[in-house]
């Protein structure tokens, strides 16, 4: 009896590679895996022929070579002697210093944009919808040039700040020179100062002040987190919320207003010398517009993430909130709010990446990121085009590949959790 | 029986409501005036708006069209408007707006980017309308070829070998299906097109070019520039990209592992770099990847780029669309015994790309923007053009009338791109809110 419940086996034959859906995805990936791979090899074949005919072995050696040319604007210590590898850091450095600077413009603008999109007001309504159409439907490179041509085209020489009736001004209780050469702002000193850390191995130097203060910063911060937390567990005992909030401001000011004390604390104020201003921090006209560009144009889209996060709560959710007895800027926070940044901040993140890697356009406006350093007088110094645009790429793809990582797990995180 | 209460047997006339609630004033009252802080916004937005207008109005109209430089036009206009008054010149436009347009392209020629743009109208109408007769598809399809002779130019016999690749195909898809099946038949089909392309395109063009010598006049790359190279490398990316997109989009929603990873592998790493790291890899690192000897058009190398990178980008908006269907539908598709690609095209992509609409036209007028990118490699779109023209003897100093001409070109493109965008959008709309 045993035979007849048996199924028949059938022997495996070649074409049910081909037809048997069993066997068809794997032949199908196999034949892909071999194409891409046949692809892949075709090219790097022709790039090793082309490199060996041009005489160009890969290698990534010229890094270590001095790099003959100058940057106007770098955090850490840099001279046309470095290393073209110490050029490249500097533009990672600048890349990331615009880019965090315009996300930061682009958020506050945006959220003010997008909220008063929404208001009642029909003039003001309008007045952002122009806004936003206008700055979204101009490419960002013609408003970085724009930019700059503005700063360079309207604002006063430094030579219009001379004499005893000067054209110009220094605005903010003479505290800030705006000409057409960059702004230039007063500069943090330190009287008794703690002098600089080397740090891996005399590779670039970080203000021991700054460290400090940051570090004072956090205690602060953390203190007044205890102090919440304490006065949490007594309103959960007792019901009654001890008054706080002037413990909290004084244990987040005071360490640092402290340390700034005991480091001898003063501003350094730009003057007029010669030509030009000395002294304070010279803020290039190329950042600035950069800046500008970057920060105003994408402010347009994140004013409209933001319409559409709060246009996405129901009004049901509202009046549910105000049934309970919530007030308003309870029910914003603990109602509205959740439920729009869900909405809002996935694609609020890509527009900081996007932002980030349309600050590689600060080659059109002189200003050294790492497009203009490595993928630009570098590249064209030693010829290495290839290692050159790979290192770039991976530059970015490591900035985007971060943040995604980091967005990835924060969705995952606040995701509706649904069946 | 005292007759003290009062029934009213017939109705009052309705009041008009008082003035101040209805007609002009009462919107006013009610949408700029309601309340302290409401008014001051008002006030404010139009203080806002006569401050622009009264220091951009008279700039914009107290301005010179006739001049040759721009000293020229700053005497006209202080003759006219008097001393110190500083006014546009739009004498610029007007004397460089050919070239703004068309770059170098030959003004005897400017007929053909000109029929070749009513043409793309044509072409595109079918796409865009649905109420366009469904025939026109076939003149859709025709015309990139159509427009690639018109503005390169050169013998006609060149796109029909192209074309007749595809005829060739398609005749032995259609012979070999009946004997062998149809698996058989579209590799068949798909080897004989490519081998037609590699090996007898290229002869049998330049044997029917000596035969019967029908041309125009070869028009080389170098020489395209301004809004048309905008539009070439737009109209040419948005078109390649969307069914490239597509496909990458099913490869990372497949079941199949290694596709899956290839596609995601694709993907990332073009959303992760900027286009102008791409560009420099079309302007100089491509020949490289090539066969040595290899070098071909600056703008085709440009176009391919574009239009990988703006793949990717589809390909993300799609996989959103697809996500977003419930599994109910892939389901009943598996279970009316629809195989793969027939799910995919009947059930599962017209509701996904409808949902993706907004995505993909958004990422369409992105990619058309991108393409000023291409003035830092070196070709002379609208921007490259505008620094060329201000490095002139003379308009050299002239800034705003450049950029105002420009911006105001890409704004109506992309304006106009997103109110279609819009109207689809309620077009597609089937009821469920």
């Amino acid at each position: 009896m045993s035979a007849l419940s048996e199924t028949p086996k059938e022997s495996f034959r070649l074409r049910m590679l081909l037809y048997d859906t069993r066997y068809r995805a794997i032949t199908i990936q196999i034949v892909a895996l071999m194409g891409f791979m046949l692809f892949a090899a075709w090219l790097i074949n022709n790039m090793l022929t082309n490199l060996a005919e041009l005489g160009k072995p890969l290698g990534f050696g010229f890094l270590t070579e001095t790099s003959g040319y100058d940057i106007n604007q770098s955090l850490i210590e840099y001279t046309s002697q470095s290393s073209h590898l110490r050029a490249a850091f500097i533009g990672l450095m600048n890349t990331l210093i615009v880019a965090v600077l315009g996300c930061a413009l682009a958020t506050v603008v945006g959220l003010l944009i997008g909220i008063l999109r929404l208001s009642k007001n029909w003039i003001v309504a309008r007045l952002m919808t122009i806004w936003i159409e206008g700055f979204r439907n101009v490419p960002v490179l013609l408003w970085i040039v724009f930019f700059m041509a503005v700063l360079i085209e309207t604002l006063p020489a430094p030579s219009a700040f001379r004499g005893d009736d000067p054209d110009a001004t220094m605005n903010l209780f003479g505290s800030i020179a705006v000409t057409n050469r960059g702004v230039y702002i007063p500069e943090p000193l330190f009287a008794s100062g703690l002098g600089d850390i080397p740090v891996l191995g005399g590779l670039f130097y970080v203000s021991a002040d700054l460290i400090v203060l940051l570090l004072s910063l956090f205690a602060g911060l953390l203190v007044s987190g205890l102090i919440r937390n304490r006065a949490d567990r007594i309103q959960e005992a007792t019901g009654d919320r001890p008054r706080t909030w002037h413990w909290r401001i004084l244990s987040v000011f005071a360490p640092p207003l402290i340390v700034l004390w005991m480091l001898g604390f003063h501003l350094g104020y730009p003057e007029l010398k010669g030509f030009n201003f000395g002294g304070g921090i010279h803020m290039r006209n190329s950042l600035i517009a950069l800046w500008l560009a970057l920060g105003l144009y994408t402010s347009a889209f994140v004013a409209e993430i933001v319409r559409a996060g709060i246009e996405s709560v129901s009004k049901g959710q509202t009046e549910a909130a105000f049934a309970l007895g919530l007030r308003p800027n309870r029910t914003m926070n603990l109602v509205i709010l959740p439920q729009a940044l869900r909405v809002i901040i996935p694609p609020l993140i890509s527009q900081y990446l996007n932002l980030t890697k349309n600050s590689s356009l600060a080659i059109a406006v002189g200003y050294m990121d790492i497009t203009g350093t490595l993928g630009g007088i570098t590249m064209n110094q030693t010829g290495r085009e290839l290692e050159c645009v790979l290192l770039l790429m991976m530059c970015y793809l490591a900035i985007s590949l971060t943040v995604s990582m980091v967005m990835n797990w924060y969705n995952n995180s606040v995701k509706l959790k649904e069946r | 029986m005292s007759d003290t209460s009062f029934v009213r047997r017939d109705m009052l006339e309705p009041q008009t409501p008082p003035p101040s609630q209805v007609g002009v004033i009462g919107w006013i009252r009610e949408n700029l005036f309601s309340g302290w802080f409401n008014s001051i916004l008002t006030l404010a937005s139009i203080y806002v708006i006569y401050w622009v207008l009264a220091s951009v109005l008279p700039w914009v109209l107290q301005s010179s069209w006739t001049a040759t430089s721009l000293n020229e036009c700053r005497e006209q206009i202080a003759v006219a408007y008097g001393e110190g008054t500083s006014g546009a010149c739009w004498a610029v436009i007007r004397e460089r707006y050919l070239q703004l347009i068309y770059g170098f392209y030959p003004s005897e020629l400017y007929w053909r980017p000109n029929l070749a743009f009513i043409l793309m109208i044509f072409a595109l109408a079918p796409v865009l309308y649905p109420n366009v007769p469904r025939k026109m598809l076939w003149f859709s399809g025709l015309y990139p070829f159509i427009a690639g002779w018109l503005l390169w130019g050169g013998t006609i016999w060149t796109p029909i070998a192209i074309v007749a690749g595809f005829a060739v195909g398609y005749g032995l898809f259609r012979v070999l299906i009946d004997r062998f099946g149809s698996l058989a038949a579209v590799i068949a089909a798909v080897l004989g097109t490519v081998l037609w392309w590699l090996l007898l395109a290229g002869p049998v063009a330049a044997t029917l070019a000596s035969a019967i010598p029908i041309g125009l006049t070869p028009v080389e790359s170098r020489q395209f520039g301004g809004f048309m190279l905008s539009i070439i490398i737009g109209v040419t990316g948005i078109g390649a990209s969307l069914p490239l997109g597509i496909v990458l989009a099913l490869g990372r929603q497949s079941d199949l592992m290694i596709l899956k990873s290839l596609s995601v592998g694709f993907i990332e790493f073009i959303r992760g770099v900027p286009l102008i790291t791409l560009l420099f890899v079309a302007s100089t690192l491509l020949n490289i990847f090539m066969p040595p000897g290899t070098n071909f058009d600056i703008i085709l190398r440009v176009v391919i780029m574009v239009t990988l990178f703006a793949s990717a980008y589809i390909a993300e908006v799609v996989r959103g669309g697809l996500a977003a269907l419930p599994r109910g539908q892939y389901e009943a598709a598996d279970a009316l015994g629809l195989d793969y690609w027939k799910s995919m095209r009947l059930i599962i992509l017209p509701q996904a790309l409808k949902i993706s609409i907004p995505g993909i036209v958004s990422t369409f007028i992105g990619l058309f923007k991108d393409t000023t990118l291409v003035s830092i490699i070196g070709l002379l779109d609208p921007i490259g053009f505008s620094n060329a023209i201000r490095a002139n003897a003379e308009w050299q100093g002239i800034v705003w009338e450049l950029y105002a001409f420009i911006a105001l070109l890409f704004f109506i493109f992309c304006f106009f791109m997103s109110q279609y965008s819009m109207s689809l959008e309620r077009r597609l709309q089937t009821g469920h809110k």
